[in-house]
């Protein structure tokens, strides 16, 4: 009993004993690393900021797929996205896709002309509740509490794809194999990806950060608006309140930022 | 005890060997699958989760289906099941062995599979399903082991194994829950979409798990001299002929619920399932198999002369966990992601590496479940 | 202890096979790297800590930027010299270190680490030299 006792009374000697080398050893060390405390790391100053970026896709403005051309493209050479013969690889940050299969249970029987044969643009919705954030094992996929986008974050991603089981808009990729052999062209100021993660429109937050709006609105020439849905002055929130918008299955309470002009 | 497995005849090393010759045909293929990328398998941008996320979900339930033996024993006191517990606890643990070995194979990254608990979310039911699949491997370790090495040295189990029986008891439950709402969690998969997956992924488990113990225990009666008993015998065919009664029965009111109601979302992964969607038909074969599978394993199992019959109960069995793998293994996984968010048909097809590694994958799951049955049964004979 | 002589004979085996990198490469110790400073990097004298600290400490000092860059967006880095530098081991270390071969490389090779980083990230000097 005794002697159990003392074991236990020394055992929290050493364990304290080794809990203060810690403090001790950043103490001394201290001095080496003193100019530790002045770096910094800051946002530039052109950068654009919101509270929610938001899009709105005139879609009367586009009449065919070669109206959507310049955009995809301008994206995927800014992105270093590949093209895979291969349909089960294909990687997609931007397409186009038919009315009934962007909005699917909203196909009206006797679908006005106009809308049936125009196409539409996909993207991430960079919805205000993503549900692939919920869903990601270790915030490799996360929203930016500053302004709102859906980004990845290629170097934590496992690649367990539970997110793209849980996007209700089929907006994310998966690289089943390396990409790289697959970009026609490199763009040297943005990363290729590795196999074995996701990825996805990223609402081309690396050119906000220079201050440039996202590469498919500049190439859209205005058929594309880009803007803080927070802001009630916003280019985004005029459109809205003067058009009448719609946006994909609204009814799940993603909260879609990406809104259509029909 | 490990060294009760050493020892063995010649048709036991060789069926030891056999597996490991499939364990490294599939090792190899999946060093081939590390280097390329999970392009080798069949799973797309449409379907991106295939073979190996179906087997997964299927061997948690299996991994379940072990509760059935613990919990009529240690709550009921059902004194008849005392013989085969240890078969069900060690069963779970091999399941359990194969389901992590299942999430590995399936990940892009694997290298970085620590990134889970490194960066804990408690918003992700894949953290939780992580959490809650080591728990109950650990339980049944801690729990099978410790209970047959008192059996052996003729004493009582510790006192301290008692409450963690207990909590094994509704963990076994959580298993499987957490792993259905891996699925039924998320918008826009009507198919998933269903307060029911929890409850009929459970009814599936406890017939599939208990018929595969049934047919386990038949072989290590004529294998070894240890006799699992008729009486536990018959006592888990009924519980399996419940639980395939009832897992019908869920998919029955599943299919009510989608049909009746008419709302297209949820009718399309049905339709494809049975009877296409877009021409593409691959899967109906399988999934019409599937249901006549059970209905088969119903008859058989509910009425009393076939179940009473030992070699009809034995084919009973096996058509129940072939019915309930395809119905799980294939239609579950590729039905959910087929037709896409964009109400695009692509259809998923394993593809050969593919199906290997899934092999070695139940080859690895079998060499553990021989090895600890090898003991569990050294250890019976020893006592008989 | 009928075993003591497998059990010694296994022990032994156990010890020439885990020192064998030790006596295989005795007085052969590769000569440490010389890097090699491209005209840039010569004529800027400081990177953007000190040579010592970036000797040291590069990888924690790159996985920081990692973490500001990608989750917050954060691109600017304030030197405790007050310089400022865009956060980018492609557009900005490379820029300057634009022989990767001749520095990066070389010391990664020498210390045995291959960092995965130029699996994603371009090697844009590969024109450059």
């Amino acid at each position: 009993m005794d002697s159990s006792r003392r074991r236990v009374l020394q055992l929290f000697g050493i364990s304290s004993l080794a809990l203060m080398t810690r403090p001790v050893y950043n103490a001394l060390a201290t001095e080496k690393h003193a100019q530790k405390a002045k770096e910094q790391m800051i946002r530039g100053d052109k950068a654009l900021t919101a509270k929610q970026w938001a899009m709105v896709i005139d879609t009367r403005q586009f009449e065919s797929a070669e109206d959507m051309e310049p955009l995809i493209e301008a994206c995927n050479k800014i992105h270093n996205i590949p093209h895979f013969e291969n349909q089960r690889h294909e990687i997609k940050w931007l397409w186009e896709d038919h009315y009934h299969n962007v909005f699917p249970g909203k196909g009206a029987r006797f679908l006005s002309e106009a809308v049936e044969s125009r196409p539409f643009l996909v993207l991430c919705n960079h919805c205000e509740n993503p549900p692939c954030v919920r869903a990601c094992p270790t915030q490799a996929t996360f929203k930016r509490a500053s302004d709102g986008i859906v980004l990845m974050d290629f170097h934590r991603c496992i690649g367990c794809r539970f997110c793209m089981a849980a996007c209700p808009f089929g907006a994310r990729s998966f690289n089943w194999r390396d990409p790289r052999p697959f970009i026609k062209e490199t763009d040297p100021k943005f990363p290729t990806r590795t196999k074995g993660v996701v990825e996805k429109c990223n609402f081309c937050a690396e050119r906000l950060a220079e201050g440039k709006l996202p590469a498919c609105v500049e190439a859209a020439e205005g058929k594309l608006a880009f803007g803080d849905l927070y802001d009630p002055d916003s280019e985004v929130r005029e459109l809205i309140k003067t058009n009448y918008t719609i946006r994909r299955k609204q009814e799940l309470g993603t909260e879609p930022c990406v809104y259509y002009i029909v | 005890m490990l060294e009760l497995a050493l020892k063995g005849t010649k048709r036991y090393y060789g069926w030891m060997t056999f597996l490991v010759v499939i364990i490294g045909i599939g090792f190899l293929i999946y060093l081939k699958q590390l280097d390329f990328g999970l392009g080798i398998t069949g799973m797309s941008r449409d379907v991106s989760w295939g073979f190996y996320i179906a087997n997964f979900t299927f061997l948690v339930g299996v991994a379940a289906g072990g509760v059935m033996v613990v919990l009529p024993y240690y709550l009921h006191d059902y004194k008849a099941f005392g013989r085969v517990t240890i078969l069900g606890e060690f069963l779970a643990i091999a399941s359990v062995v194969m389901c992590l070995l299942f999430i590995i194979v399936d990940l892009g990254q694997p290298m970085r599979i620590f990134n889970v608990w490194i960066y804990p979310t408690f918003h992700s039911v894949l953290f939780w399903d992580t959490i809650v699949l080591n728990g109950y491997l650990f339980l049944n370790l801690i729990i099978g082991w410790n209970v047959l090495e008192a059996e052996r040295n003729n004493v009582h189990y510790q006192a301290w194994l008692k409450p963690l029986i207990y909590l094994s008891i509704p963990w076994a439950v959580s298993i499987h829950t957490v792993t259905a709402y891996l699925f039924c969690g998320l918008p826009g998969r009507g198919f998933w979409l269903t307060a029911i997956l929890a409850p009929r992924f459970l009814a599936s488990a406890f017939a599939a798990g208990p018929s595969l113990l049934i047919l386990l225990c038949l072989i290590i009666r004529r294998v070894t001299n240890f006799d699992p008993g008729r009486e536990q015998i018959q006592s888990l065919a009924k519980i399996v002929a419940y639980a395939i009664c009832i897992n019908v029965f869920f998919f029955l009111c599943e299919v009510f619920v989608v049909f009746y109601s008419n709302i297209p979302e949820h009718m399309d992964h049905l339709k494809y399932l049975f009877v296409g969607l877009h021409g593409k038909t691959a899967y109906v074969p399988w999934m019409w198999a599937s249901f006549s599978l059970m209905a088969v394993g119903i008859i058989l199992t509910v009425t009393p002369i076939t179940r009473k019959n030992e070699g009809v109960l034995a084919v009973a069995c096996t058509v129940i966990f072939l019915g309930t793998w395809i119905d799980k293994g294939l239609g579950m996984i590729a039905g959910g992601f087929t037709p896409s968010p964009l109400h695009h048909v692509n259809e998923y097809i394993p593809t050969l590496p593919e199906i290997v590694i899934a092999l070695a994958v139940w080859a690895t799951g079998f060499f553990i479940l021989t090895v600890l049955f090898k003991i569990a049964v050294g250890v019976k004979e020893e006592v008989q | 202890m009928k075993d003591k002589k497998l059990i010694v004979t296994g022990v032994i085996i156990f010890l020439i096979i885990a020192t064998f990198p030790f006596w295989y490469n005795r007085g052969k110790a590769a000569p440490m790297p010389e890097l090699e400073l491209t005209a840039k990097a010569k004529a800027a004298k400081v990177c953007v800590r000190s040579t010592e600290y970036m000797r040291a400490d590069h990888m924690q000092l790159l996985d920081k930027w990692r973490e500001k860059v990608v989750r917050e967006g954060d691109r600017i880095y304030v030197s405790p010299s007050g310089k400022q530098y865009n956060m980018s081991l492609s557009n900005t270390c490379l820029d300057c270190h634009s022989n990767k071969a001749q520095f990066c490389d070389r010391c990664h090779d020498y210390a045995s680490v291959r960092p995965y980083c130029w699996d994603c990230h371009l090697d844009n000097s590969k024109e450059k030299t």
